[in-house]
Formats: C-alpha cells, sequence, structure tokens
C-alpha cells in the first residue's frame, strides 16, 4: 500500500517536474492547487461533505462545496479522501535534539538556570532526520522548546518545512519556566524535592521583580542592556507568552496565584499531568493549558490506572481551553494517537481534534493563521484515507505552508529498500560454489 | 532428630505446595468476536473455560451450574497479550560487577507489589517477561511470569513450567561499560570475543566434568563448580533460550555466526532495531525478533532504525514480536501492534500475533499460551471494540480463568503495599526516561574508581 502510493507520487511528479531519474531527490514544489472532490474537516465551521480547496501563494483561497476552480490550477481529485487541518504538536524538540544519548546531537539546554533570552529557533536544525518522518504523518507544526533550569530560553512554533530557521517560523514564540515543583524527580528523595522547590521559587521571584523593575527603565538612556531581562521585560509587557511548565496539583494552584498576583496576560500552562484534580480552579483562572503526554503513567500510586488518559477531557469539560502535546521529538508523529486516547477517554472525537489543530493555534496566538480549514489561513493541511486517529488510517499527501511536501522519509527509503533486499541470504550465488 | 528434620522438611514443602495453588476459574464468555489469532475471528462465540484452561469454543454452549457467565455481546475477545520485554515486577534490573553473570536470575528479585503489574493487566497484558538488564555482555537469567496481581508470594506470579531464559547485550551498552571501567569490552569486536572465550570456557568446564562423571576410580577429585559456567553449558545443550539485546545489523549477524559456531539455536534477538536489516539471515537461521513499534533516535545505535521493522521482518518471514520495555508502554501493546498497519498494512492477525502469539513462540510457552485454542490456558482479554482501533477500551482481563481486572468495577486505589515512610502524596511526573531500566543500577560500581581510589 506504502509502496504503491509513494509509486503513485513518483509517478505522478515525474512529468511535472521532469528530473525524477536515478539519482534524483523528490522536491516540495508550491504552486496553485484545487483539491477537490474531498470530504472537509473544517474544524472550525463544520464538516464539508463533498468540497473542494484552491491554495495560492501558500494561503487557503477558498474553501467549500461550490467553489470554482480556476483554470490555471493543479487538480487533485481526491475521490472523497478527507482532508485536515495540519496536525500542532504544542511540545516538542523537534529540530534541537538529533541523537538522545550524543551531547553533541543537542542543542536545547544553554548553561545557566536563567537564560530566558536563549532563542530555540537558532538552534533548529531544519535538515533534521526526524522533521520528514514526522510531517508525513500529518503534523505540520509545532512547538520546540528549551529546557532545563528555572527559565531554559524561549520556544518558537515551526512549521516543518523549510530550509532556514525563518522558512519554517510560524509566528509565536513564548518564554518558558519551569514551575518549582513538588513532585519527586527520579532518584530524589522529598526533602531533596522540596529544597530545590524552595531554591527555585526563590530565584523565579527574585528574577521577575527584577524583570519587573528592568521593564519600567529600560527605555531610558541610561539602562544597561541585560539580555535575560530584555527577554522578561517582553512578557511584563504583555508582548510574549510565558509558558509555564507545571505538574502537580498542588503546584497549579500556587501558579495559577503567582500569575494573578503578577498580573500576566499571555501565560499558558504546559504538562499540567494533575489537571484534572484542580479542573475547577483552571477553568476559573482562564489560563489555557498544552496538556500531555497522554499516553503517560498516573502521577500517584493511588490514582486511576487512566488518569492520564482522562486528564484532557476532565479539563475541558469544565471549561478548560486544552490543546495537546506528544512532549516528544522522534515520535512527534505519535501526537494523533495522544488524541486518540484522549478522545477514547471521555475527551471526543471532536474536542480531541480542536486540542491538536485550532486550540493549539490560539493558544500560541497564531489562531488567525494556522489551526483550521478557512479562507485566508496558511494552506497547512493533510490529506487522509480516513480518520486521522486511527492507525489503519494513510495519509496521502501533505501540504505545508503551501507547498507540496514529498511524502518520503528516511524511515520510508529503508522500508523500500530492505522489505524485499537484494541480495537476499546469498549473494551472487550462481557464481560461487556452495 | 534427623525425623524432627524430616517433619520441618515435610512441612516446608506442604507448605510451599500450597503456595504454589493458585486459583483456575471456571467462566463462560458468551456471544463475543472472538480473535483466535490461530484461527481467524469468530463470530458470536462463546468460550467455555474450566478449571483454568480453555474447554470449548463454540455457538450456543450451555453454561454448567456454578459457572460464572460473562454476556460478550458487542465485545472483542482476544487471547491475553504476552509482553516479551519487560522489566516491570522487578525490583533490581542489573547485576553490573561482571561482563558475565549468567549465575544471577531475575526470579530472585519478582516484586508482587508492584503497581505498574494493574496497569498492565488493566492494558489487557497477562504474562510478561521480566528480564535482567543490559548493561554486561552475557547477564542474568530472566522470569516468566504470569500477572496475577493480588499474590504477594513472588512464586506466585510465576508461569510454572515456561523454559528458562537469558538475557545478552551487544553494542553500547556493554561497551560503554567496558570504556567507562577499562576493561574488555570496548569495542563490538571484544564483545564477539568475549562470547566466544566464555562458551570456550564453558565447554572446558563441560568436559572437565563429563570426564569426573565417567572416571571410576576411587580417588577422584570434582572440578570446581561455578553455577556461572553451568548455565552456559545448559545454553550451549539448547535448554536455556537466549534474549540478546542489540540493535545494529552488524552485530545481529556476528551473533548468528558465533551461535552457529557453538550449535545454538534457540535465539531471539531484543530491540533489533537494525534487524530488517538482515530479515533474511534472521528468516534463515530461525532467530526470532521482539521489536519497539517506533523508538528510536534515543541513541546513535538506533538512528537508522524505521517503523516498518516489524512488518519488514514479519514479510520476510521472522518470528516477530512487539514488546514494551517500558511500564507506560505495556498498558498498550495493543496499540503498538495496531501501529504495524500504518508502517507496513499488516493484517489484523498478523498484528495481533505481534504481541500474542509470536511472543510466546519466543518465551517457549506457545503450547500454553498466545492464541484461543482448546487447551490452552484461559488467558484472555476483553475489549469494548476491535484492539487495533484508537478508541478501544480494554474491559477485563483473565489470567488462568481468574478475573484480574475488570473496568466496571475498578476501584481507584489499587496498591497492595503502601510504604509507610513514604509521604501520603508521593507524585512522580511521568518521564520517558525512566521508562528504560535496560541500565538501571548498571552503574554503581564503578571498577575505575574502585581501583584508582
Amino acid at each position: 500500500m506504502k509502496n504503491l502510493l509513494s509509486l503513485l507520487i513518483v509517478f505522478t511528479l515525474i512529468p511535472l517536474a521532469g528530473l525524477a531519474q536515478d539519482g534524483s531527490v523528490e522536491k516540495a514544489r508550491g504552486g496553485k492547487f484545487a483539491l477537490t472532490n474531498a470530504k472537509i474537516y473544517t474544524v472550525t465551521n463544520g464538516v464539508i461533505e463533498n468540497g473542494t480547496i484552491i491554495i495560492n501563494n501558500g494561503v487557503i483561497e477558498a474553501v467549500g462545496a461550490n467553489v470554482n476552480i480556476p483554470s490555471d490550477a493543479e487538480v487533485f481529485d481526491y475521490n472523497g479522501r478527507e482532508i485536515y487541518p495540519g496536525m500542532i504538536d504544542s511540545g516538542t524538540q523537534l529540530g534541537l535534539n538529533e541523537i538522545g544519548s550524543i551531547d553533541e546531537a543537542q542543542d536545547y539546554r544553554e548553561f545557566g538556570n536563567v537564560t530566558p533570552q536563549m532563542q530555540a529557533l537558532t538552534a533548529v536544525n531544519p535538515n533534521s532526520v526526524a522533521i520528514p518522518v514526522t510531517r508525513v504523518s500529518g503534523v505540520t507544526t509545532a512547538l520546540t522548546l528549551p529546557s532545563g533550569g528555572v527559565l531554559p530560553g524561549t520556544a518558537a512554533t515551526i512549521n516543518l518545512f523549510g530550509y532556514t530557521p525563518d522558512q519554517m517560523f510560524a509566528g509565536s514564540k513564548g518564554v518558558v519556566m519551569n514551575f518549582p515543583s513538588s513532585a519527586r524527580r527520579r532518584r530524589q528523595t522529598q526533602q531533596q524535592a522540596e529544597e530545590a522547590r524552595k531554591r527555585a521559587l526563590e530565584t523565579i521571584n527574585e528574577t521577575w521583580d527584577r524583570a519587573e523593575l528592568y521593564a519600567k527603565v529600560q527605555d531610558s538612556p541610561d539602562a544597561r542592556y541585560y539580555p535575560e531581562m530584555e527577554a522578561l521585560a517582553e512578557v511584563v509587557n504583555g508582548e510574549m507568552l510565558l509558558y509555564i511548565e507545571v505538574d502537580a496539583a498542588k503546584d497549579i494552584l500556587s501558579a495559577i496565584e503567582w500569575v494573578e498576583d503578577r498580573g500576566y496576560e499571555k501565560v499558558v500552562f504546559m504538562g499540567v499531568s494533575e489537571g484534572w484534580r484542580v479542573a475547577e480552579e483552571l477553568a476559573e483562572s482562564g489560563i489555557p493549558v498544552i496538556a500531555g503526554p497522554v499516553l503517560s503513567t498516573p502521577t500517584r500510586g493511588s490514582d486511576n490506572y487512566d488518569a492520564a488518559y482522562a486528564n484532557p477531557g476532565v479539563m475541558q469539560k469544565a471549561g478548560v481551553k486544552v490543546a495537546l502535546r506528544s512532549s516528544d521529538t522522534e515520535n512527534s508523529r505519535n501526537l494523533p494517537y495522544n488524541a486518540g486516547f484522549a478522545a477514547a477517554y471521555g475527551m471526543g472525537r471532536e474536542e480531541a481534534l480542536k486540542a491538536i489543530t485550532i486550540n493549539a493555534a490560539e493558544i500560541m496566538g497564531v489562531g488567525d493563521q494556522l489551526g483550521s480549514i478557512e479562507v485566508g489561513k496558511k494552506a497547512n493541511l493533510f490529506v487522509a484515507t480516513g480518520d486521522p486517529f486511527q492507525t489503519s488510517t494513510d495519509i496521502v499527501d501533505v501540504f505545508i505552508d503551501g507547498y507540496l511536501i514529498p511524502m518520503t522519509s528516511r524511515q520510508l527509503r529503508l522500508y523500500d529498500e530492505f522489505l524485499n533486499r537484494t541480495p537476499g541470504v546469498q549473494k551472487n550465488a550462481e557464481r560461487t560454489d556452495g | 532428630m534427623k525425623k524432627f528434620n524430616l517433619l520441618i522438611v515435610l512441612m516446608l514443602s506442604a507448605v510451599t505446595m500450597l503456595q504454589a495453588q493458585v486459583p483456575k476459574g471456571d467462566v463462560l464468555i458468551k456471544n463475543g468476536t472472538v480473535l483466535t489469532v490461530t484461527n481467524g475471528t469468530l463470530e458470536n462465540t462463546d468460550i467455555l473455560v474450566r478449571d483454568g484452561k480453555i474447554d470449548r469454543i463454540g455457538k450456543n454452549l450451555r453454561t454448567p451450574n456454578g459457572v460464572e457467565e460473562i454476556d460478550a455481546t458487542g465485545l472483542f475477545v482476544m487471547p491475553g497479550i504476552i509482553d516479551a520485554h519487560s522489566h516491570i515486577a522487578g525490583s533490581a534490573i542489573n547485576e553490573g560487577t561482571s561482563q558475565v553473570t549468567s549465575e544471577v536470575s531475575m526470579e530472585d528479585v519478582v516484586d508482587p507489589f508492584d503497581i505498574s503489574i494493574y496497569r498492565a493487566l488493566a492494558g489487557g497484558v497477562t504474562s510478561i517477561h521480566l528480564m535482567h538488564g543490559s548493561a554486561n555482555v552475557i547477564g542474568g537469567q530472566n522470569e516468566t511470569l504470569k500477572l496475577r496481581y493480588g499474590f504477594t508470594n513472588p512464586d506466585d506470579l510465576r508461569f510454572e513450567g515456561a523454559p528458562r531464559t537469558i538475557k545478552f547485550a551487544l553494542g553500547e551498552n556493554p561497551t560503554r561499560g567496558g570504556r567507562r571501567r577499562g576493561i574488555q569490552p570496548q569495542s563490538r569486536m571484544g564483545v564477539e570475543a568475549m562470547l566466544r572465550n566464555s562458551f570456550n570456557e564453558a565447554l572446558e568446564y563441560q568436559k572437565k566434568w563429563e570426564a569426573y562423571r565417567a572416571d571410576n576410580s576411587r580417588r577422584k577429585v570434582a572440578p570446581e563448580y561455578s553455577l556461572r559456567m553451568e548455565t552456559l553449558v545448559d545454553i550451549l545443550e539448547g535448554e536455556v533460550l537466549v534474549h540478546c539485546h542489540s540493535y545494529r545489523a552488524d552485530e545481529i549477524y556476528m551473533l548468528m555466526k558465533v551461535f552457529q559456531d557453538f550449535g545454538i539455536e534457540k535465539l531471539t534477538f531484543q530491540h533489533a532495531n537494525e534487524a530488517y536489516k538482515v530479515a533474511p539471515e534472521l528468516a534463515a537461521f530461525g532467530a526470532g525478533a521482539s521489536v519497539f513499534s517506533d523508538w528510536w533516535a534515543y541513541k546513535l545505535e538506533v538512528y537508522y532504525s524505521t517503523a516498518y521493522n516489524a512488518a519488514i521482518l514479519t514479510n520476510n518471514g521472522v518470528t516477530t514480536s512487539i514488546n514494551s520495555d517500558s511500564g507506560e508502554l505495556i498498558r498498550h501493546l495493543f496499540h503498538e501492534a495496531a501501529k504495524t498497519q500504518k508502517y507496513g498494512d499488516l493484517t489484523d492477525d498478523e498484528a495481533l500475533a505481534l504481541i500474542t502469539l509470536n511472543p510466546a513462540k519466543q518465551l517457549g510457552i506457545d503450547n500454553r499460551v498466545g492464541s484461543i485454542e482448546e487447551g490452552k490456558d484461559a488467558d484472555i482479554a476483553i475489549f469494548d471494540s476491535h484492539p487495533l482501533d484508537i478508541y478501544a477500551i480494554p474491559l477485563m482481563t483473565f489470567v488462568d480463568g481468574v478475573k484480574y481486572f475488570d473496568k466496571a468495577t475498578d476501584e481507584k486505589d489499587q496498591r497492595l503495599y503502601i510504604d509507610p515512610e513514604s509521604s501520603i502524596e508521593v507524585v512522580q511526573i511521568f518521564d520517558r526516561e525512566t521508562q528504560h531500566r535496560c541500565m538501571e543500577g548498571a552503574d554503581l560500581v564503578d571498577f575505575f574508581e574502585l581501583f584508582n581510589n
């Protein structure tokens, strides 16, 4: 099936690209495309049973049941297949982490405890092998996060196609903060955890006090330039998102209080493993959350075995705006399955789909550009043989920023090479004797 | 005095026998869609379980007196899932004091209190292969368990009659240990040398004992006894199944050549991310592969992986299973198996076999479990929809016909033991890293520091 599909794609590309000879590579290409005869899940405006999407100049120019196909558009007749907005993974280290155990292949952590000015976008490697692996599964956009310390840096939202970080940048950044955790990290005693929490809280409060002061004086001619403070002042001034990683129930409550005390506007909670315990309070605070991974174990031995599966649904039903993340890098492609489990354990399919499309886009402040199939939005979408949460579904085509993405990755190429390996057990069997 | 001793021995053995009496259930699972794995899908079919065994499979079976009936109308019934690579229910993982530790066994560190057992049951898992870690070239012996959660005697969780297995490890993990300690192996060459040396040593050991046994003289002196060597001899004699941690194609190929030279046949490669590259060789050897659905890139030796591994292996005729190696993944192995339909279009039966019949074969227990057949153990999982469907929810799990998980009556706190010294609310945030227990405890003894301080 996969073979057939990639063959089909190669076949259709040959006359168009005119260069698909041995040794050549498939390239992405832009253009004016008409995607027709498809079931379109717009996410924000219901489902169009049999509709057409016109893509031009990287954006969605038209969408609907009765759309005129321009004569100069290249037509894709999808024959009843389903089109969805590109999935958004609201928490990964895509581009920043190539090989887990090798320090030299990791760029998500900088020296120091307070380094909010460190830019994840700078270190995004557009040629990471994990990027094509991810996007052929329909994940077109990812929030890529620095980590470690109290304020590890500034995260960036990227589209998973482009040859420079700027070509990939999807228009949203945010300072990341690890809220002091009362939870136990591995190989840590309760007492060590408590001490670490206190120290971190002191650091955070001192740092933000200074940032608030800095925000007041930064424009005066005598002000010295502090890169850390410069980054934090943007949050203080309400110009920049603040992503707060917080998990344990009592820490979530403390974080709500902290945010309200400080009066910061653009705040998002991430992780929120125990959000279900304080869902009402979260809803009341109005702070949106990025939850996940859904496929994780309960935080306490006494919890129901399915607490983590059910967490997003509980929060969503309480009125919290929920996006989901895989919290993975090389397997960000499992985002739709995280959503599938959230759907099965209480969230429902429609809300789970929103959690990895429009909610994610709105939470990151790019809801006017991404997250749904609407006129004027970026043409980030994918075509599937069915429900993308199902493992039996194949992703047929992916468009990112209006580019038709080659449906290949190193993992697919290895499949093609090794499914029927040549030679098999014997090399030159006919020329050697026994 | 002697009589008294004998009495104690008898009493002790009676106690042991009592403890070994784990319950066997009787139940009639009525009118379900039965995914037999070996005999296709049977619609509207009943399964009668008597004394822990599948007694009959058929339509409209009569419910014997006193046998509980479960209405499975609209539900899906499959063989209990088997995880061929697990470290849950283990209170220790690595004996890292030597590169060869075939004398130790996971049998001695089974932890029946681990809450992960219940969570695995809630994912339809009935058996696990509790494995030693991968810090050393020849690790410890593993233990095959049935997830009889609630029994506190570790012996009650043993899969009685399962063959002995042992863990080997190639590649980065043992060479990392070698480099850190300044000993062999520090390369894949050293790993091979260590394997060959060990088996040659075992052959000599075997020869000495054979000579001793054949010697009729009265003054013969027994050679030194070594449990380490005894185990290696048992491997050479085919009594112990080898499960080898491995990733790269070259090291997989190397071990097959070593085993060929020593006449060892029973071999399953664990993880084996690059097994797809030597699938024809694996098939020719008759070796199995127990792989992840999609894990890769967490170290150099898994950088050139493909999620199509299981499909390539299956299509090349290699007995393949999908395992968890994780207390998280083990809870949704049915979903991990389902990914082979995305990555390689395996059929439903092929996908289900990856987590039932095939791991059973690799553990040498396929005569007992791994499919729904008359005469096999009643290790069964019931789902609300097809287990390969993303929205499927496991509802009940039976081991030996006894129900150990039932979603309808699931209560919140399923712990068997609460540490009196721990605080009431220990919160542990999920961290994918902690799922990798293969190297846990391996760094406790650092030879370099030991000899240089």
